[in-house]
C-alpha cells in the first residue's frame, strides 16, 4: 500500500527491516522541510509569526498523539524515543517511588531499554527484578503475567509486542489484573504503536512508551505517554531551559508544571512535527488497515518460507509482522549479506534482546519485518533467493 | 590463488574449523573477541611454553569468514615462536587493510588477501588476530 509516496523504493530494494527503522514517506519530509524553510523558530519564547506558527504544531502534536492512542485523560512527554523513554519511567518516576524488595516483572523477551535501566536502578536502590516466563512458542501469556506476580510486585514492564518473535501481548487484560491488584502497568510500545490500534485508556496504561522513527517519522522523537496523576510525581532527568518556572541564585527553583518540565533544553522541533504528520498519515490509513495487511503478508511469508526445506522458523503463530528464522547451518549474518546481495534489506543479531537466548537456545536470528508498503511480490522475491541459498558461500565469500 | 579455492578452503575451514572448543586449563590465556558493528562473538585461549605458542583453541558464534579465519589463523600459529607468530599477525593485519605484506609468511592466510573488497567484512577476518594479539602482549607484559 501506498508504495508511491515512499522515493526510497524507487531505488529497487526490498526493505524488510522495519522492526529497527521504518522508511519515511515524502509527506513527513516535507512537513519538516517546511519548518526550516518558512517557519524556522524555536518554542514557548518567540512573539513573531513564524514562531506561534512552529509552537503550535509542536503543543498541539501532543493532542494528536493522545487522539492516536486513545489518551485523552493522560499527558505526553517528547522524548529522544523509546529508550529515553523507559529511562524516564524507570529513573524519573520508579527512583523515587519504589524501595529496596520491591519486585518489577519483566519477561525475557524485552528489548535491551525494558530490562538494562531496570538492571542499573536495582543496582542503585535494590528492588528485584522478576522475569514472567514464555511459553513453548517464547511468547508471553496473560497466564505467565498472572502467575509470576507476588504481593511484593509493584510494577509490570513489559513490550506489547515482542520484537524478536512478536508476539502480541494481552495488554488489555494485563491492564485490568494490574489495576485490581494496584500494579503500575508500563508499557512498550515500540512494535505496537506503530502496527496496530493501541488504546492507552482502554487497557489502563499508566506509562506507553514509543519511537517516531518507527512508525514512519523521522529520527530522534518519541514519546512517553503518563496518566495525568503519575506526571506531578514525576522528576526530570534533564535540568535547564524550557523546564524551569523560576531559579534565584539562593538556590530556590521551581520548576514547569506539565510535560515541557520534562523537555529541557531545545527539544526537536522538527521530528517533533515530522512525528505529527507520520501520525496523520498512519490515521489516514487506519491502524487496522495496516495491521491487518501486515498478518495478511505474514501469514503468506510463513506458508511460502514452511515450503523450503532448511529452514527454521521461530514464531510462526504471533499475530504481528515480525518473523524470526535461520538458513540450517547458517549463521544469521551470512544469510542477511546473502541477502543484501539481491537488495533484500533483512537484521540479523540477538535484536538487542539478549536474554532471550536462553530460551531460544540460540542467540542469533534473521528477522523479518514487514511495514504496509511490503508487498507479496517482495516476498516471492524473498523466497526464490533462499531457495537458492545452498549457494550462499558461493555469493557471499 | 584460484578465487574457487580460496572460497573452498574458506568454507572448509568454516564447515569444519581446528580446534574448536574451549578448555579448562590455566596455562591458556583467554580473550574474548567481538565486533561492534557485527554480532560475532569468540573466545580464543592460547597456551604459550618456553616462548612457543603450544596449543590455540576458541569457541563462539561467528560468521564463515570470521570462523574460517581462526581456524586458519591457528594453524598458522601453532608451533611458532612469538616472535614468529607476532610477524605474521602483523603481515595479515597489514594484508587486510591494504598496507604492505609479506606474502609468504602467510601461507593459507592469503585466501583474505581481497577481503578489503568487502570494507564491512574486513573486521571479520581480523576477529582472531586482534585477540590473539591481545593475549600475545598480556604474556609479554607478564
Amino acid at each position: 500500500m501506498n508504495r508511491e509516496d515512499f522515493p526510497i523504493l524507487n531505488n529497487d530494494i526490498i526493505y524488510f527491516d522495519n522492526g529497527a527503522t521504518t522508511l519515511k514517506p515524502k509527506s513527513v519530509i516535507e512537513a519538516m522541510n517546511k519548518y526550516y524553510f518558512e517557519h524556522t523558530s524555536n518554542i514557548h519564547r518567540g512573539d513573531y509569526k513564524q514562531a506561534i506558527v512552529t509552537n503550535e504544531l509542536y503543543d498541539g502534536t501532543r493532542e494528536v498523539v493522545k487522539e492516536f492512542v486513545n489518551a485523552q485523560g493522560a499527558e505526553v512527554i517528547f522524548t529522544k524515543g523509546t529508550t529515553e523513554s523507559l529511562n524516564l519511567v524507570v529513573f524519573g518516576y520508579m527512583k523515587k517511588h519504589l524501595k529496596r524488595g520491591d519486585e518489577v516483572l519483566l519477561s525475557k523477551a524485552e528489548h535491551a531499554s525494558n530490562i538494562l535501566p531496570w538492571i542499573k536502578l536495582s543496582e542503585e536502590i535494590g528492588i528485584n527484578i522478576k522475569y514472567a516466563p514464555l511459553n513453548k512458542d517464547y511468547e508471553l501469556t496473560y497466564e505467565s503475567i498472572e502467575k509470576a506476580i507476588t504481593p511484593k510486585t509493584r510494577v509490570v514492564s513489559i513490550a506489547q509486542v515482542s520484537n524478536v518473535v512478536g508476539d502480541v501481548r494481552d495488554i488489555e487484560k494485563i491492564g485490568a489484573l494490574c489495576k485490581k491488584k494496584n500494579i503500575l502497568l508500563s508499557v512498550d510500545g515500540a512494535q505496537s504503536v506503530p502496527h496496530m490500534p493501541v488504546d492507552f485508556t482502554k487497557d489502563n496504561m499508566d506509562f506507553l512508551a514509543f519511537s517516531g522513527h518507527k512508525m514512519a517519522g523521522p529520527t530522534g522523537v518519541g514519546c512517553l505517554v503518563v496518566k495525568k496523576a503519575l506526571i506531578d510525581k514525576m522528576e526530570p532527568l534533564i535540568y535547564g531551559g524550557g523546564m524551569n518556572q523560576d531559579f534565584a541564585s539562593d538556590g530556590s527553583y521551581e520548576l514547569k508544571k506539565g510535560p515541557s518540565r520534562f523537555e529541557g533544553g531545545t527539544p526537536p522541533i522538527a521530528e517533533v512535527i515530522g512525528l505529527r504528520e507520520a501520525i496523520n498519515y498512519l490515521s489516514a490509513m487506519g491502524m487496522d488497515t495496516i495491521h491487518k495487511h501486515e498478518l495478511a503478508l505474514k501469514k503468506y511469508l510463513v506458508d511460502e518460507l514452511s515450503k523450503i526445506e532448511n529452514i527454521k522458523l521461530y514464531n510462526t503463530k504471533s499475530k504481528s509482522g515480525i518473523l524470526s528464522f535461520n538458513i540450517n547451518d547458517v549463521f544469521a549474518q551470512d544469510t542477511s549479506i546473502y541477502l543484501n546481495h539481491y537488495n533484500i534489506c533483512v537484521r540479523a543479531g540477538n535484536h538487542c534482546a539478549k536474554v532471550l537466548k536462553d530460551e531460544l537456545n540460540i542467540k542469533n536470528t534473521v528477522r523479518i519485518s514487514l511495514y504496509f508498503y511490503n508487498t507479496k511480490e517482495e516476498i516471492d522475491k524473498l523466497i526464490e533467493v533462499l531457495r537458492q541459498s545452498y549457494n550462499i558461500f558461493k555469493v557471499v565469500i | 590463488m584460484d578465487e574457487e579455492l580460496k572460497r573452498e578452503i574458506i568454507i572448509d575451514n568454516y564447515q569444519h574449523p581446528v580446534h574448536k572448543g574451549l578448555v579448562d586449563d590455566e596455562a591458556y590465556i583467554k580473550e574474548n573477541t567481538n565486533n561492534e558493528s557485527c554480532i560475532d562473538n569468540i573466545d580464543i585461549m592460547v597456551k604459550v611454553e618456553n616462548g612457543v605458542i603450544e596449543d590455540i583453541v576458541f569457541d563462539g558464534e561467528a560468521c564463515a569468514i570470521s570462523t574460517s579465519a581462526t581456524s586458519i589463523m591457528i594453524k598458522s600459529l601453532l608451533n611458532k615462536k612469538v616472535e614468529e607468530a607476532k610477524k605474521i599477525l602483523l603481515n595479515y593485519e597489514n594484508m587486510i587493510n591494504e598496507g604492505d605484506y609479506d606474502k609468504k609468511l602467510l601461507g593459507e592466510l592469503n585466501v583474505y588477501d581481497t577481503i578489503y573488497k568487502q570494507p564491512n567484512r574486513k573486521m571479520c577476518a581480523l576477529l582472531p588476530h586482534n585477540a590473539i594479539k591481545k593475549i600475545l602482549e598480556e604474556i609479554e607484559k607478564a
